[in-house]
């Protein structure tokens, strides 16, 4: 289970919908707790990249990670999980996606259509690696 | 040594919830090893079924990326850290490219693939990645020799190749695609029968032009690689700079004399060659091998290592050569290594690239050379014809070849001095500066310099450049002077 306020939720699909029709894509942080995870706050990678980067197979390269690890050691939180949009497309992970995650983490997905932001879902890799779970939100 | 692993959160339920573990090793891959083999679970998340690291999993040491190093082969030390870093993976874009099935092998490919099938690190699934992969080479020379011929022999699916030339006498020192029997054939004639010799089970295009700024895109788009095998600098740049725009890795190998160079240009990842090299040489001040010479198997093993890097990259391998740049001294018989970085003023890759399309490559690398300072008076050139002309008559003249000892031995012009480029300025008052002087070298580049050298010196003679220098003199006056 992963516990999001409203805003950040909201804050993530505005980010959906400004890189539109590109994939946006950030951090969550928060803490893992004893009952999952809360995000405390959202931190965006992505805006709106060029061209060429549609082209990269990934959308977080580790620096960009490791950037953010470290603002989050600094605030004394931990990364959390990530999100990312799939523009026109549904909210929902790929085989891709399962063949490059770990578990624990939290992948929200948001879907965006030009303008708006419609489905997001967060999802967790089953320890196995076999699937992703859907994973509950709860909204604070 | 003993050295520290820190472990993501997400996998510290894997490692007993511990966030840094301490293992004996003496490299990056014998630490994860002993990690893994102390917590068995987390092996997966680390490493795929062939047993390497899957490709979103980084490993940094002390900060860098041990496939910027040698890979898991990195040596550590005591007091060491790694850190395992995640990239994260877009979803919807790439779905397309995911789901694209590999070809099946026959049962006479699998026999001929033997070799490399019982090699986990290609296995089926490499070698039908090899069959699925395009590589564009650029020139059957020296360098695209062994490169098209270990690459068709590997089974590469679809190799084009780009020529214009026909193949010369002076050629089979080292353009081992090409034989005697070959001459005076095109060059991607000649080439293509021997790759389709060496393996029929591959694609073969041919594209006979010289590789421009209005066909390079259009040319690479069908390909996922391109190798430079070409030995001048506009073509250079222009290769470099069309993978640039066109998101294709560029494997580079170049030669001179018994030095060669090799590198991995792959702006996505790294260094391009404008990180390297942002601006030309003026032209001549970098002889050519034509000019210089070059040991005839050095092309060889440049391009064996270009056919390596090739293929490493279709199999999806680690430690390429991406930000790295090879030099091998084939005379001491040493390699050196230099560290590259991607340049963020690069004027192609950089973060505010000015070059967003192909220019004109000839004009670029010439313009360069004309901000170099220029000698105030222009070279005066005698043809072979006429200086032959010329001393038929008897006219009062003298001619200095500044070529090397070696090559006067090969072939020489009646009735000339031997004073080596090197040595002119210093032996200038051997040269009657009463008479006009004719300077001559193989093909008039270094005699070009040598009447500079002279004239800055204050050489007070007339003095004058013969046009294509002694090769010229063999094709138009006599022929019995061998060419070389």
């Amino acid at each position: 289970m992963i516990r999001i306020s409203q805003e950040l939720l909201n804050q993530i699909r505005e980010h959906g919908v400004r890189d539109y029709p590109y994939e946006c894509c950030g951090l969550l942080l928060g803490r893992y707790g004893a009952d999952g995870k809360v995000v405390k706050e959202t931190y965006p990678i992505s805006n709106a990249r060029e061209e060429s980067a549609k082209r990269n197979r990934f959308l977080i390269e580790p620096h960009e990670l490791m950037r953010g690890e470290r603002y989050a050691m600094n605030n004394d939180l931990e990364v959390v999980g990530f999100y990312h949009s799939h523009p026109d497309s549904p909210a929902v992970p790929s085989q891709y996606d399962l063949e490059h995650a770990w578990p624990t983490y939290s992948y929200i997905i948001v879907s965006t259509s030009a303008g708006q932001a419609s489905d997001l879902f967060s999802w967790e890799q089953e320890p196995d690696r076999s699937r992703f779970n859907q994973e509950d939100i709860q909204c604070q | 040594m003993p050295v520290t692993i820190s472990i993501p959160a997400p996998l510290r339920q894997f490692a007993a919830g511990q966030s840094q573990i301490v293992v004996e090793a003496k490299t990056a891959g014998e630490a994860l090893d002993q990690l893994t083999s102390t917590h068995s679970a987390l092996r997966r998340h680390l490493f795929n079924d062939q047993n390497t690291l899957r490709n979103f999993v980084n490993v940094y040491l002390n900060d860098e990326d041990i496939r910027h190093a040698s890979g898991p082969d990195t040596p550590v030390k005591d007091g060491d850290t790694l850190m395992i870093v995640p990239s994260i993976a877009g979803g919807a874009v790439i779905e397309s490219e995911v789901g694209q099935s590999l070809p099946e092998l026959s049962n006479e490919e699998i026999l001929r693939y033997s070799r490399h099938l019982i090699m986990p690190e290609v296995g089926m699934q490499g070698q039908r990645r090899l069959k699925a992969a395009s590589v564009l080479m650029i020139g059957t020379g020296g360098l695209g020799a062994p490169v098209g011929m270990y690459l068709a022999a590997a089974g590469v699916g679809r190799i084009g190749i780009v020529d214009f030339d026909v193949v010369e006498e002076s050629n089979l020192q080292r353009q081992i695609i090409h034989g005697t029997k070959d001459l005076g054939r095109r060059k991607i004639e000649s080439a293509r029968d021997r790759l389709r010799d060496i393996n029929p089970h591959i694609e073969i295009e041919t594209h006979e032009s010289r590789l421009t700024s209005h066909n390079a895109m259009r040319l690479f788009r069908n390909y996922d690689i391109v190798v430079d095998g070409t030995d001048n600098f506009p073509t250079r740049y222009l290769v470099n700079d069309a993978c640039v725009l066109s998101g294709k890795p560029n494997v580079y190998g170049s030669i001179f004399r018994f030095e060669g160079q090799a590198s991995v240009f792959w702006a996505e990842k790294g260094a391009c060659y404008r990180c390297l090299y942002p601006e030309p040489p003026p032209p001549g001040l970098v002889p050519s091998c034509a000019e210089g010479g070059v040991l005839g198997v050095l092309p060889g093993i440049v391009g064996a290592i270009q056919a390596n890097e090739t293929i490493k990259i279709i199999l999806g391998a680690e430690a390429l050569l991406i930000n790295r740049l090879l030099l091998f001294d084939a005379w001491t018989m040493k390699f050196r290594e230099f560290k590259l970085r991607k340049d963020p003023k690069c004027p192609v890759c950089g973060e505010q690239p000015t070059i967003k399309e192909l220019i004109d490559y000839e004009e670029f690398c010439g313009m360069a050379a004309h901000q170099a300072p220029q000698p105030d008076t222009k070279l005066e050139e005698i043809s072979a014809t006429e200086l032959n002309a010329r001393r038929l008559r008897g006219d009062p003249i003298q001619i200095i070849d500044v070529r090397e000892p070696h090559e006067f031995e090969i072939a020489r012009i009646p009735g000339t001095k031997l004073i080596p480029l090197g040595h002119v300025v210093s032996r200038m008052n051997e040269i009657d500066s009463d008479v006009e002087t004719i300077v001559h070298c193989k093909g008039g580049v270094r005699s070009a310099k040598a009447i500079e050298a002279l004239k800055r010196a204050g050489f007070q003679g007339r003095l004058i450049n013969l046009k294509g220098g002694i090769t010229a003199w063999s094709e138009d006056v006599d022929p019995r002077v061998a060419k070389y």
